[in-house]
């Protein structure tokens, strides 16, 4: 197991956990649950918002997770479109870059979320998304972006060395026809390369 | 030749896929039917007439969802027991090859499954939050209602448990009556466990970091024990048989307020119930499931005695420089390769099939596919390993020690895998890329045994083979196969009968010019061969147009061990050049799944 790289798991995770969260956080504003704390005796009658605030939870883990990191070795493929969000991911340096920050950013979102039941599920998923990338942080992983490879532009005459110094080998002079004077003319008058013998189209 | 159009092709396509097709359709319909059958019965009937007056249609949903998960589960561990598999396939030879392509595709099959469990997981799971949330609302609701007259009916103590809402008290939150019930409980373990199992089989993480898939992947058996357990609480209650006798619900619904109150009036209703229904549809594949195991592990006791052990790789002189390399990149660029040569009593084989390998030393319980790389009539079986990864650079590295003794080897199987067809074709072409030449290996042998034994039966009157390889070093491997191919075919007279190609894809100038400078030798300079190596890719169009040419009544069978890039250039040219009609050229196209 000594390969693995854990992080890239836990973004599986925390990515799956969001969507959950997500998911949960809806079906929980639908449908106009009460929520309860433990031990209290009265109830408190909810609204909207506050199951709201777990959907949003979800869509910011989400965004977070969705651009994968590099892989150390070997190469890493690319979630769909996800390079605009590596660039937005980037920006926070550090604070992404560190999986010790979203072990515990992760942690912290599970938390509230724990307390709604619609969400439960979405708090254990992340808590153990949360718990891997602490294994990864504690394994000295960091998420790396995905950098565009810049494109190599084709370098006209890069190849070339020297131009050659012979040139190129001609039949014997019975083979070749003789050339008419017009052609002789034109050879003569212009053209970056004077040919010092006069050359003519062989069908062969 | 042209292409067909649209039409034409996906006839083609259905044609050679009608079973599977026939067999994901019954699949979602069993789905469809399961889902509505007890969707109509919780919605409709009047046994549960009171338990919808609480609940609404997220009970009939929960159920349906339900239904379906037990039938899901249960077909999710089939595709997986490769022994019936291959007993399947062994029993199917005499089909027709279009009736054991279905097996072929027992991964794919698995995986859509496990998709459909995660759907109807999803629409169980919301149903059930709504159920909670209505049972505890109505729990609460002091409005007299008869829903808060059926929450309430637990506590009238002589009728004993006869009660229809769980959460008996107005002090219970959903998330304590959840966590404290088994259904509750048992269902988010067995949640969590399959989002677990799903994120870690994700195919990036599945190709890249294969043990941790393997072993997270074994969370099933806590899936499937959640899964058994899970309906123990008889939290879904209907009304009793007897009950719906003496006040049936179209009759006393109404007069909720006057039951039991006058000697005329409806008696209070009685529930009971569900008992657990998921270990009836389990048990069966359970059962097949540590069959295979066992099998598996009976397998492994038995006795393997390493007979070679050789590993390849570009020349002496160059081995010092392959390992400083291989310590700096850490074998993603190198790949040094071992053969293995193991006897084993009692072990028989078909052409191309694979084992599953499992070394102790190494790792206990990881057990490793590797295609077999001998051919059926020989007295010893080989495999050809590719340092891909963790496990596989630690059995070459156990196996390159000098002093220490050979490590012990556990194996199982033969599997059957699609390469067994080969020889039912009158055409074969194979192509097989780096290391997915293995299971051709094997049958390329086993084609040199038959012809040494002038076995006449072979139907296979011609092969063509394509190995594409990235790296010289990579034909050491079957130079000397190809070679003694090369020279019985001579021999018998029969140079026609094994036509076959070696693409090199990674080349550069100074490989090129050096083979440019040796031209006119009779054999080839990298690997001692009279059939020149190509630089490369194969063009398949050229080559199947060669193929349909020179066979233009044939069926050819194409078989593939490769990438999916190749497998979709390779599927569209054997449609491409499939004749409409059917008695002229078909191609078939088969790819080993790995």
């Amino acid at each position: 197991m000594g390969q693995i790289e854990w992080a890239m798991w836990a973004n599986e995770q925390a990515l799956a956990s969001g969507l959950i969260l997500i998911t949960g956080g809806i079906v929980a504003t639908a449908g106009r649950f009460t929520q309860w704390y433990f031990g209290a005796y009265s109830m408190y009658p909810s609204t909207g918002d506050q199951e709201g605030v777990h959907s949003a939870a979800g869509v910011l883990i989400c965004l977070l997770e969705y651009p994968r990191g590099k892989r150390k070795k070997g190469s890493t493929m690319e979630r769909c479109g996800q390079k605009y969000l590596t660039t937005v991911v980037k920006l926070f340096g550090p604070l992404t870059r560190n999986y010790y920050v979203r072990a515990v950013l992760h942690f912290l979102l599970s938390v509230p979320a724990g307390f709604l039941l619609a969400t439960i599920l979405g708090t254990v998923c992340l808590v153990i998304a949360s718990v891997i990338y602490l294994l990864a942080a504690i394994r000295g992983e960091q998420w790396i972006p995905i950098e565009p490879k810049p494109k190599e532009r084709p370098q006209v005459g890069g190849t070339i060395k020297q131009p050659p110094t012979n040139p190129p080998p001609r039949p014997p002079v019975e083979v070749r026809k003789k050339p008419s004077v017009d052609e002789e003319e034109a050879t003569r008058a212009g053209g970056p390369q004077v040919n010092p013998i006069p050359v003519t189209d062989e069908v062969v | 030749m042209e292409a067909p159009n649209l039409h034409l092709t996906m006839g083609n396509w259905l044609a050679n896929h009608w079973l599977s097709v026939l067999f994901l359709v019954s699949w979602l319909g069993l789905n469809i039917f399961l889902f509505v059958c007890a969707f109509l019965n919780y919605e409709k009937s009047d046994k549960y007439f009171y338990t919808r007056e609480i609940l609404g249609t997220a009970l009939a949903f929960a159920r349906a969802s339900a239904s379906c998960l037990n039938f899901n589960s249960m077909m999710i561990l089939i595709p997986v027991c490769r022994n019936l598999l291959s007993f399947l396939r062994g029993t199917c030879s005499f089909c027709n090859r279009t009736l054991r392509k279905p097996l072929d595709h027992n991964l794919i099959f698995h995986k859509l499954v496990a998709y459909m469990i995660c759907v109807f997981t999803a629409i169980h799971v919301i149903a059930h939050l709504f159920n909670f949330e209505r049972y505890s609302r109505s729990q609460q609701a002091m409005d007299g209602s008869l829903a808060f007259v059926l929450s309430n009916l637990s506590h009238h103590e002589k009728e004993g448990d006869s009660w229809l809402n769980p959460i008996q008290s107005p002090n219970t939150t959903v998330m304590y009556a959840t966590f404290t019930s088994v259904a509750g409980l048992t269902g988010v373990i067995a949640t969590t466990a399959l989002v677990l199992m799903v994120t870690s089989a994700m195919e990036f993480i599945r190709r890249n970091y294969f043990e941790l898939f393997w072993y997270t992947h074994h969370l099933f058996i806590v899936y499937i024990i959640c899964l058994g357990i899970h309906g123990l609480g008889g939290i879904v209650r209907g009304q009793t048989e007897e009950s719906m006798g003496e006040s049936h619900p179209s009759n006393c619904s109404n007069a909720f307020l006057e039951w039991d109150k006058y000697e005329w009036s409806c008696r209070r209703p009685h529930f009971v119930g569900h008992p657990p229904q998921s270990w009836k549809w389990i048990l069966a594949p359970i059962a097949l499931y540590i069959f295979e195991r066992t099998l598996r592990f009976y397998r492994s006791q038995q006795k393997v005695v390493i007979t070679k052990v050789k590993k390849y790789t570009l020349s002496i002189a160059v081995i010092k420089a392959l390992f400083y390399l291989s310590a700096k990149l850490n074998c993603h660029d190198v790949h040094p390769k071992g053969i293995k040569m193991m006897r084993k009593r009692g072990f028989s084989m078909e052409v191309g099939q694979y084992i599953f390998v499992n070394c102790p030393s190494i790792s206990f319980l990881e057990w490793h596919p590797f295609t077999l790389t001998s051919a059926p009539e020989e007295e010893f079986f080989s495999i050809h390993i590719r340092a891909a990864g963790d496990w596989t650079e630690n059995l070459i590295k156990t196996f390159e020690r000098q002093h220490s003794p050979m490590p012990r080897i556990e194996v199982d199987g033969p599997f059957g895998t699609v390469s067994e067809d080969v020889f039912q074709y009158e055409v074969a072409v194979l192509v097989g890329a780096g290391i997915g030449v293995t299971p051709f290996a094997s049958i390329l042998k086993s084609i040199w045994y038959k012809f040494q034994r002038a076995d006449n039966k072979l139907k296979t009157q011609k092969i063509y083979f394509y190995w594409i390889c990235r790296e010289t070093g990579a034909f050491a491997w079957f130079n000397n196969l190809l070679n003694s191919l090369e020279q019985e075919m001579e021999e018998l007279g029969k140079t026609d009968f094994l036509n076959y190609r070696l693409f090199l894809t990674g080349w550069d100038s100074n490989i090129a010019g050096h083979a440019a400078l040796n031209f006119d030798k009779a054999t080839d300079v990298l690997t001692g061969l009279k059939q020149k190596t190509s630089f490369g890719r194969p063009m398949w169009d050229n080559e199947f147009s060669r193929i349909a040419a020179a066979h233009p009544k044939s069926v050819v069978g194409v078989f593939l061990c490769g990438p999916r890039t190749l497998a979709k250039s390779l599927r569209k040219c054997c449609q491409r050049y499939s004749s409409l009609d059917p008695r002229k050229v078909q191609f078939y196209f088969n790819k080993e799944m790995f």
